[in-house]
C-alpha cells in the first residue's frame, strides 16, 4: 500500500539527497551529476519547488506570511505532486537516471516541525515511489549557519521558521528550527533507510562515498542504448 | 433561556487533524448542501441563509475556490486544464485548509452558522471518480472539521442533462474530460456524472446525508431544508436570537 516502503517497477533509477540548508547536499548531488554524465549516461536532475502551478502561490503566501502550517505543508505537496508528474515518473518511466534534489522527507522533516501531524504528512505523500538510493547530509547547526552567512546574502523568513516565533532574531530562529529539523531527519533516516553521510567530511571525501553508492545502486541498472549520449 | 444556553461543543474532525488546530470551543453549527452540478444547490443556499438571519443567526457561507490562497490559481490551473488528478487533488484540500483556518473555525468559535455549498464529499466523490485512492483521500481531507448536517440535494443524470444544457454548456471538467471517460463531451459527461452520482450515493449511506429530491419545485426543496434545519437546530438547543427577544 504504502509505496515508499516498497521499491518501484520503473526501468529507471531515482537518486535523492536530502538534508538542512548549508549542509552542501546540492553541491554534491552536482558531482554526482558530472560522475554520471561522464560514464555516458543522461541523468536528469530535478529540484523542489520549481513547479509553476504554484511557485506564485507560495511567493505570495510567503510574502505575507499567510501561509499556516497545513497551507504550507499542502502546498509543497501539491508542487511536489506536480513536479512527481511532469519531471520525476516520465524519465524513471523511460529508464533514465533522476537525480532529485529534496524528496518527500524534507517535507517530513520540516512540516511536522512547524506542527502538522507526523502521520499525516506521511499519508498525504503515499503516492511517491520510493527512491532507489537517498543520502542524508548530517551536519551541525553551526556548520550549516556559517556556510550559509558567509555565502549567500541573508536568510529567509520561512527557511528560519520565523512563522513558528521562537526567537525574535532570525539567527538564532533559524538554529532553533533547524535543529528540530534535524532531530525529525534522524529518525527519518532510521525509518526509511536513508543512506548517511558526515557532512562535516571534506566535498571530496564526501563525493568518493556518494559515487560507492551509486555504483551499488546501479548495479542492475540496464542502459537502454536510446539513453546513452 | 438565555443566550448562554447556547451549545459549547468540541471540535470534531473527519480524521487526523492538525495538532494545533482548536479542540474545544466550538459555539456554531456547519451545514452542508452537497449535490452534482445542476441540482440548484446555490440558490437553496442563497434562501436558506436569508431565512435564518431573519430569525437572527449570524451566518456566513463558503464554497470551493473561495479562498484567498488558491482560490483564482485553481480556476486558472483548470482554465489551462493543466491539472493531474494528484494535483487536483491537493489544491482544492489547500483551497479548503485555507478556508478552514482562517474563516470556518474562526467563525464556528464566534457562534456563526457556517453554510458551506458542497464540502469535502464533492472532493472525495470526484477525486474516487477520477482513480484517487479512496484512502488517501479520507487522509488527505482529515483536518475537515465535521459538519452537523449534510443536504444531498438528489438527481439522476437523466434529469441532470436538461438542467445541464438549458445553463448553457456541458464543462471540461464537469464532463470529466481530463480522464477520458468517453469519446465525445456528452458521453464523458454521462459516464463521468453517472460515476459521480453512484459515488455520492455511497458516501450518502455512510455518512448519513439528508437526502432532498431534487427534482422538486425549488420553493419544495426550501421549505424541506427549513424544516430540517429548524428541527435539528431545536434539537442541539442553538435558539435563534430573534426567537430570545420575542420571548422577553
Amino acid at each position: 500500500m504504502d509505496s515508499l516502503l516498497t521499491p518501484h517497477n520503473f526501468p529507471g533509477k531515482l537518486i535523492v539527497v536530502e538534508g538542512i540548508d548549508g549542509s552542501g547536499k546540492s553541491t554534491q548531488l552536482q558531482l554526482a551529476m558530472r560522475y554520471l554524465q561522464a560514464k555516458g549516461l543522461r541523468p536528469f536532475f530535478t529540484e523542489w519547488n520549481s513547479a509553476d502551478l504554484v511557485k506564485a502561490i507560495t511567493k505570495k503566501g510567503k510574502k505575507k506570511m499567510s501561509l499556516t502550517p497545513m497551507t504550507f505543508s499542502l502546498l509543497h505537496a501539491t508542487d511536489f505532486a506536480h513536479r512527481l508528474v511532469h519531471s520525476i515518473l516520465p524519465p524513471l518511466k523511460a529508464g533514465m537516471i533522476v537525480l532529485a534534489d529534496r524528496y518527500v522527507y524534507t517535507a517530513f522533516a520540516r512540516d511536522v516541525v512547524r506542527g502538522c501531524e507526523r502521520d499525516w504528512v506521511r499519508r498525504v505523500y503515499q503516492f511517491a515511489p520510493r527512491p532507489d538510493r537517498a543520502f542524508y547530509f548530517n551536519v551541525p547547526i553551526d556548520v550549516s549557519v556559517s556556510r550559509l552567512l558567509s555565502g549567500r546574502t541573508k536568510l529567509k523568513d520561512y527557511e528560519a521558521g520565523m512563522d513558528l516565533g521562537l526567537a525574535t532574531d532570525m539567527v538564532s530562529s533559524f538554529k532553533l528550527f533547524q535543529g528540530r529539523i534535524l532531530d525529525e531527519y534522524a529518525s527519518i533516516t532510521h525509518e526509511y533507510g536513508l543512506t548517511e553521510i558526515g557532512a562535516t567530511q571534506s566535498i571530496g571525501g564526501q563525493q568518493q562515498i556518494v559515487r560507492h553508492f551509486i555504483d551499488e545502486t546501479l548495479e542492475d541498472y540496464k542502459v537502454d542504448a536510446a539513453q546513452q549520449a | 433561556m438565555s443566550v448562554e444556553s447556547t451549545t459549547n461543543s468540541q471540535f470534531r474532525y473527519m480524521g487526523h487533524a492538525m495538532p494545533y488546530l482548536p479542540r474545544d470551543g466550538c459555539m456554531g453549527k456547519l451545514i452542508v448542501i452537497e449535490g452534482t452540478d445542476g441540482c440548484g444547490r446555490s440558490t437553496q443556499l442563497v434562501m436558506l441563509k436569508e431565512w435564518l438571519e431573519v430569525q437572527g443567526y449570524a451566518v456566513i457561507d463558503t464554497g470551493w475556490t473561495r479562498s484567498k490562497l488558491v482560490g483564482k490559481a485553481i480556476t486558472d490551473a483548470k482554465e489551462g486544464h493543466s491539472l493531474h488528478r494528484l494535483t487536483y487533488c491537493l489544491m482544492y484540500a489547500t483551497d479548503l485548509a485555507d478556508r478552514m483556518e482562517y474563516q470556518i473555525i474562526p467563525a464556528l468559535r464566534s457562534g456563526f452558522i457556517v453554510l458551506a455549498d458542497r464540502y469535502i464529499y464533492t472532493l472525495l466523490a470526484r477525486g474516487i471518480a477520477r482513480a484517487a485512492g479512496k484512502d488517501w483521500l479520507r487522509d488527505l481531507f482529515g483536518f475537515a472539521v465535521q459538519p452537523d448536517l449534510v443536504f444531498y440535494l438528489q438527481l439522476g443524470v437523466e434529469d441532470l442533462v436538461p438542467r445541464v444544457l438549458e445553463a448553457g454548456k456541458m464543462n471540461y471538467w464537469e464532463s470529466g474530460l481530463d480522464m477520458s471517460y468517453g469519446d465525445d463531451l456528452y458521453d464523458s459527461f454521462m459516464a463521468y456524472q453517472t460515476e459521480l452520482i453512484q459515488q455520492f450515493n455511497i458516501l450518502s449511506e455512510e455518512f448519513g446525508f439528508h437526502c432532498v429530491d431534487a427534482r422538486q419545485d425549488p420553493r419544495a426543496i426550501q421549505r424541506q431544508l427549513r424544516r430540517e434545519v429548524t428541527a435539528y437546530l431545536d434539537s442541539c438547543n442553538y435558539p435563534a436570537p430573534g426567537s430570545i427577544t420575542s420571548e422577553k
